[in-house]
């Protein structure tokens, strides 16, 4: 394999992170609350599956089951993160941006503090090669496209489908335009508002566990996972909202981010170790322009969901 | 045709927006939920920590960390006076924001980006007479925030740009421009050492103690910033823009010319606190020298109501924390960040119990006298809840969920301990 | 026609909110395939007696009949399962969705969602009734008709066969509204029933087959509409003239203060609302503006305030300057004697100068030491000022809005920080000055009998009619020669709607050129001296209050003007204005 391609396969991969996590915040976002504490849900996910890894990654379970365990453990932390999110912004209406970084703050440390429990030999070593499935004897990068860089793809496909396509993704974006409107054409907005935030982490947490096992495959692994919730987060802004987009963006994401690591590698172009730092602060740039943009062309359907950020309380029309 | 009343009623629990509650109960409400949350502190680290689940008698060890962490000696009080004022500081920078409800995150960024300032002109002025060096690091730190909070600010008056997430980003940008001169700096990558180690230009001067002229600076700020809050016209602006936009412009005040002033101020206070960290503590950057503080500032303004004078109280209450914290990583021998999972526990339960103040639980049973002896026609609360409740067949509201505000704590608790248990 | 089948049949229902009787055994009667109109005047009870109808209310007595069954209608699923809709004057569209999506949003079948179906029977709902619809297309991208078209055919498609259209003709053009009312009798031709509410006597004619007229909460009538005209139907709306215990005195000599020449301005969407609007005020005067509600009242105060920008037109303001000194500015003795004829001169006492009885020598000195005092107006346009520069230019005008809490106060702020929203500017320091503003609270409170927790208590916690006194107050605090209130009486009780009366009088007696937006037509008549009488952003005449009945008056509230009697109405409010004078 040609190095472009081993590094283009390197970027995608490494991309499949961000998509977990902004597909998760996109959900999230489209029932009008925007979660800050992506990165500590992701942290959490992360963690949460890497628990469950160190308890049965040595065993005799097929590798198939571990990697489902895994998954389920994952998700379930993540969107339990996730429960008190939305406890706290859609019943005890609190201020979303404060609970967000609240919760950055919480799942970073309880990760820190967890992981520092587990044993790399145990979580990592062995169940690496499950969730690398089907690549897992290759020796370049598309080893690392393993399970979970399907599940994503299946992932995001779904969540296309489902706001696009389907009563359920109208209600949705119903309520995250205007609630008001939503409660009044019979929607339960509520119900809706849990759903949406709590299933958006326990996706956004996956993206956890999919960097710390299988892409990174490292036991240091976890302590950056922080910085890519926050990519994450950026871009749902590139990707206007659209979870096709999310791909593209990824991968963009990806090979500006991971392009920095292989920047002193590249015969053709004149780099020094210097140009990293831009390289990587590209796709916030990149995300800042769109922002600008989108916002002075003022189009319709490329603004926030028009109700992000606030609290619903029927009683105050 | 005919359709059932029994199924209709009304829920059991109709919440209100209070229009009132006296400040003692309130206080008391976030000193119950403060003494809930350190109880739940107390369990998860409990379940956490090996050496104290095994030996559960440690547990007043556990809470004695608290007052050790910060006060067990003078150097350590030191310490969490510095740590109180920088936290200060940042918060103090983005409370005119917040209260002309403009949401600048992006404290992270405007004070390092000040810190960045203030070494590049540290650097370059080693020659110069000490206190020349001080006043254009000054300078420099509060134009480098001016510059990192105006460009948000600009965009946000002129085309409606979500203020929210540009300044989250310009976050990241900052981190990575000062990554970048800290190559250019030191190509070799390296950290970057101590600057003027031995002539001392750029530093601070030593008074009393090394923290005491910066805790004297931020009090004197706090001072400063509560008077123009409160007391001239520009807070006064402030608060009316933050309030209403169409009461602004009902009394001619020019809404983008507030907004960017204001902005403009808040980049500035990044630039001090940029400045004095960077001229009185490090002497030194990394691209983490200000280390989530930005972050946790947030929270100290919101939690103080926007108050300078209460955010004594509440930076004072974080760091507090987050010093226990450490000493309880210290004393029990725990991996990881131990101080951010009890920072988490509490402020969770602080957040939360704001909603027992805000909001009045009414039982709905005397729901006929209720309505009739309200003296002005409020038409559309019946409205809507009769709207809503006969859509949802199965009860899945909001409101049956808190059954009174002395369960809050339980509610909590059973999430904190559901997911240790997942784990 | 006796032999038409009922559709909806309402008896005896009431509906009290608060104090306040919405309604009071009211009755109503539908027969299938008809339009039949519910008028009266703003709050006569119209949209709450709809609203239990379609299920957003529920009566507190009464019985509600459709078919001839005792049905009862508790939430709008129950209005649509009884084939009930209802299109609400406000909107509930999502803007980014597309007219198919937001008809069938919140619907409850098994159907799978297929937008393709979905567009196809929209067209099909469309084609059937002769609506003009683009399935397809974004909410945020319709006009006001075509919103209003997609909130028709939401009701449509949930199968309705009794709609009920709240005012759907106020925000349309007269072209629009003429489709409208094609695609109405459509509906009727195919057996479905309306009802219309409308103020629009012209229309209700047009249209309708039977009419019912409520009025204060009261049913008045049902008449068919061959059997009746427009004066029968404006004496039942507005009833009898109730005399109300205002004082009114006469103006002392008026002068003109404020003159407004040809406004003309546009909505968000780009609509005209004010078209052509001329009139002046004197000073000393209570100037009345009545209308049926969003007939442009706000835009009009708006645009005097600086608030709203103008397409055309001007404001000229007559600044009355009291005592101004005769300088050799106005360049000589000559000069200065002409200006005698057309200004009477007078001492600082006030008494009389006889320039003729006095040699030049001393007129001299008498203007060099300032001593020769004589009052002028100074004439001043206030087009495309901002508020900030109406009020550097010296023009004391005070604006009570309609929207209290929302622009003439801030609900979170106290009595104090309320106070001096409007003159924290005042002084050169950097700080405010809190010590006027708590001492003008404080009077406000004692004077007007506010009832409050405290001066520093936010506003929001008191009531209605203590917040609009506070409002009131403030804004007569700064003897302003021109103010403008807005409904300033608005959901206050009697005690409290006399106190504002009485302050509006007291302004006037002072000299202040007061201009008053009400809706109830007694008030009108009883506290203005004349009355200028808008209608969808036009003027339909300007006439004086001593000398006009409460019919005349809800005539021109609802008379379409064409171009040949906009003339008419000009001249008329002309000679009213010169009689006045």
């Amino acid at each position: 394999m040609p190095d472009w391609l081993n590094i283009l396969i390197d970027s995608i991969a490494f991309g499949a992170t961000f998509m977990f996590g902004s597909t998760g915040e996109i959900i999230t976002e489209k029932s009008g609350h925007l979660n800050l504490g992506i990165p500590g849900i992701m942290c959490m996910g992360g963690a949460g599956g890497c628990l469950m890894l160190n308890l049965i990654g040595t065993s005799n379970m097929p590798g198939i089951l571990i990697v489902l365990l895994g998954i389920i453990a994952s998700f379930a932390s993540a969107a339990l993160m996730g429960l008190i999110y939305s406890f706290l912004t859609i019943t005890l209406r609190c201020n979303q941006n404060v609970t967000g970084l609240t919760l950055t703050t919480f799942g970073t440390g309880l990760m820190m503090t967890l992981m520092a429990k587990a044993s790399q030999t145990k979580y990592l070593n062995i169940p690496k090669k499950y969730f690398r499935f089907p690549f897992a004897d290759r020796t370049d990068s598309l080893q690392k496209l393993g399970i979970m860089f399907f599940l994503v793809i299946a992932i995001i496909i779904l969540a296309w489908f489902i706001l696009n396509k389907t009563k359920m993704g109208l209600n949705l974006k119903a309520v995250g335009e205007n609630p008001a409107t939503a409660d009044a054409a019979g929607i339960n907005v509520i119900r809706y508002k849990y759903l949406a935030t709590t299933i958006g982490a326990g996706i956004s947490g996956l993206g956890g566990l999919y960097y710390i096992v299988d892409y990174s495959a490292s036991g240091e692994a976890y302590k950056s996972l922080e910085a890519y919730g926050w990519l994450s987060i950026a871009l749902v802004i590139f990707a206007l909202w659209r979870p096709l987009r999310t791909i593209a963006g990824s991968i963009l994401f990806g090979v500006l981010f991971s392009f920095s690591s292989y920047v002193t590698l590249i015969p053709f172009i004149e780099t020094t170790l210097k140009t990293k730092p831009i390289l990587q602060m590209l796709p916030y740039i990149a995300t800042i322009i769109i922002l600008i943009v989108s916002s002075i062309k003022n189009k319709k359907e490329n603004q926030p969901p028009s109700s992000l950020g606030l609290s619903y309380f029927r009683e105050d029309r | 045709m005919k359709v059932n009343n029994e199924k209709h009623n009304e829920p059991l629990i109709h919440l209100t927006r209070r229009a009132y509650m006296s400040p003692w109960k309130a206080l008391g409400i976030r000193g119950i939920a403060i003494v809930a949350s350190l109880i739940v502190s107390g369990i998860v680290a409990f379940i956490l920590i090996e050496k104290l689940s095994a030996n559960p008698e440690r547990i007043f060890d556990f809470y004695k960390c608290f007052i050790d962490g910060s006060f067990s000696s003078e150097g350590m009080a030191w310490k969490f006076f510095k740590n109180v004022a920088i936290l200060l500081c940042i918060a103090l920078a983005l409370t005119p924001a917040f209260r002309m409800r403009f949401w600048n995150i992006g404290a992270e960024g405007q004070v390092l980006m000040g810190m960045l300032g203030a070494i590049a002109v540290a650097k370059a002025g080693a020659s110069l007479p000490n206190w020349l060096v001080l006043i254009l690091m000054f300078l420099a730190a509060v134009l480098f925030g001016i510059v990192w909070a105006g460009i948000p600010a600009l965009f946000k008056a002129f085309f409606n740009t979500n203020e929210t997430l540009f300044t989250l980003m310009m976050n990241y940008v900052a981190t990575y421009f000062v990554s970048y001169m800290l190559l250019v700096w030191v190509p070799s990558g390296n950290a970057m050492g101590i600057v003027n180690q031995d002539t001392h230009i750029g530093w601070l001067p030593t008074v009393i103690h090394n923290y005491f002229l910066i805790i004297m600076a931020v009090l004197i700020l706090t001072g400063i910033l509560f008077v123009y809050l409160n007391y001239t016209k520009h807070g006064y602006e402030i608060s009316v823009v933050g309030e209403s936009n169409n009461t602004a412009r009902y009394i001619g005040i020019n809404v983008k010319k507030v907004i960017l002033r204001t902005m403009i101020l808040s980049g500035a206070l990044c630039g001090v606190a940029g400045f004095l960290m960077a001229s009185g503590l490090d002497h030194s950057i990394t691209s983490t020298s200000v280390n989530g503080q930005g972050f946790t500032a947030i929270m100290v303004s919101w939690l103080a109501n926007f108050n300078p004078l209460i955010m004594i109280a509440t930076s004072g209450l974080i760091v507090f924390l987050d010093m226990g914290g450490s000493k309880i990583s210290e004393v029990f021998d725990v991996r990881g960040a131990m101080p951010n999972i009890i920072i988490g526990i509490i402020l969770f339960f602080i957040i939360g119990c704001e909603f027992f103040i805000r909001y009045k639980i009414n039982f709905r049973k005397k729901e006929t006298v209720a309505t009739n002896s309200n003296p002005e026609p409020v038409p559309v609360p019946v409205t809507d809840n009769q709207e809503a409740n006969t859509e949802e067949s199965n009860d899945e509201d909001e409101m049956p969920e808190i059954e009174s505000s002395d369960e809050e704590t339980n509610e909590e608790t059973d999430e904190e301990t559901n997911k240790k248990e997942d784990n | 026609m006796e032999e038409r089948q009922i559709a909806l049949e309402v008896k005896k229902v009431s509906k009290r909110f608060g104090q306040k009787q919405a309604n009071k055994d009211v009755d109503l009667t539908v027969y299938r395939g008809e339009i039949h109109v519910v008028l009266g005047e703003n709050g006569s009870g119209k949209t709450t007696l709809m609203n239990m109808i379609s299920g957003i209310y529920f009566p507190d007595s009464g019985k509600i009949y459709v078919n001839g069954e005792e049905t009862v209608i508790r939430s709008p699923k129950d209005a649509y399962d009884n084939k009930i809709g209802m299109v609400h004057q406000h909107y509930k569209l999502i803007e980014l969705f597309s007219a198919a999506e937001n008809i069938v949003l919140g619907m409850k079948d098994e159907e799978k969602y297929d937008i393709n179906k979905i567009n196809n029977r929209v067209s099909e709902i469309a084609s059937k009734y002769g609506f003009i619809i683009d399935p397809k297309k974004k909410v945020y991208e319709m006009s006001i008709s075509e919103k209003q078209t997609v909130e028709i055919i939401k009701v449509l498609y949930r199968n309705a066969d009794l709609l009920i259209l709240d005012e759907p003709t106020a925000v349309l053009t007269p072209q629009e509204t003429q489709k409208l009312f094609d695609v109405l009798r459509h509906m009727k031709a195919d057996g479905k029933s309306i009802i219309l509410i409308t103020h629009k006597l012209n229309e209700v004619m047009e249209i309708s087959d039977r009419i019912t007229i409520l009025r204060k909460g009261e049913y008045i009538a049902t008449v068919n509409t061959s059997e009746t005209n427009e004066n029968e139907l404006t004496e039942m709306m507005v009833g009898k003239k109730i005399t109300l215990n205002i004082t009114r005195s006469d103006p002392v000599n008026p002068r003109t203060r404020i003159e407004c020449k040809n406004l003309c301005c546009n909505s968000k969407e780009g609509l005209p609302v004010l078209k052509n609007v001329s009139f002046s005020v004197n000073g000393g005067e209570i100037f009345g503006i009545a209308g049926i509600a969003g007939s442009g009242q706000r835009e009009l105060l708006e645009s005097i305030a600086g608030l709203q920008p103008l397409t055309n037109g001007e404001i000229i303001f007559h600044n009355p300057k009291e005592n101004r000194p005769v300088t050799f500015f106005h360049k000589n003795l000559k000069q200065i004697k002409e200006l005698a004829k057309e200004h009477k001169f007078h001492y600082e006492d006030g008494s009389e100068v006889d320039l003729s009885g006095l040699r030049d020598s001393e007129i001299t000195k008498l203007v060099n030491d300032e001593k020769i005092l004589f009052n002028e107006d100074e004439i001043m346009n206030l087009r495309d000022k901002t508020p900030l520069q109406i009020r550097d230019l010296g023009v004391k005008l005070s604006f009570v809005p309609e929207d209290r809490l929302g622009m003439g106060l801030v609900g979170n702020m106290n009595l104090t920080d309320n106070m001096m929203l409007r003159s924290y500017r005042k002084g050169d320091s950097i700080f405010v000055n809190r010590k006027k503003p708590k001492h003008l609270a404080e009077e406000i409170v004692d004077e007007l009998e506010v009832v409050t927790p405290g001066l520093s208590s936010p506003l929001r916690l008191m009531s209605g009619g203590n917040v609009q006194k506070v409002l009131v107050g403030r804004e007569i605090s700064s003897s302003p020669k021109v103010l403008m209130a807005a409904y300033p009486v608005r959901g206050l009780d009697i005690n409290s709607s006399y106190l504002i009366y009485n302050l509006l009088n007291k302004q006037k007696e002072t000299g202040t050129a007061v201009i008053f937006v009400g809706e109830d037509l007694d008030v009108l008549l009883g506290l203005c001296d004349r009355i200028m009488v808008i209608n969808s952003g036009e003027v339909t005449g300007i006439v004086d209050a001593r000398n006009i009945t409460k019919q005349e008056v809800g005539i021109l509230m609802t008379k379409v003007l064409t171009h040949d009697n906009q003339q008419e109405v000009t001249e008329e409010g002309g000679e009213a204005n010169e009689g006045q004078q």
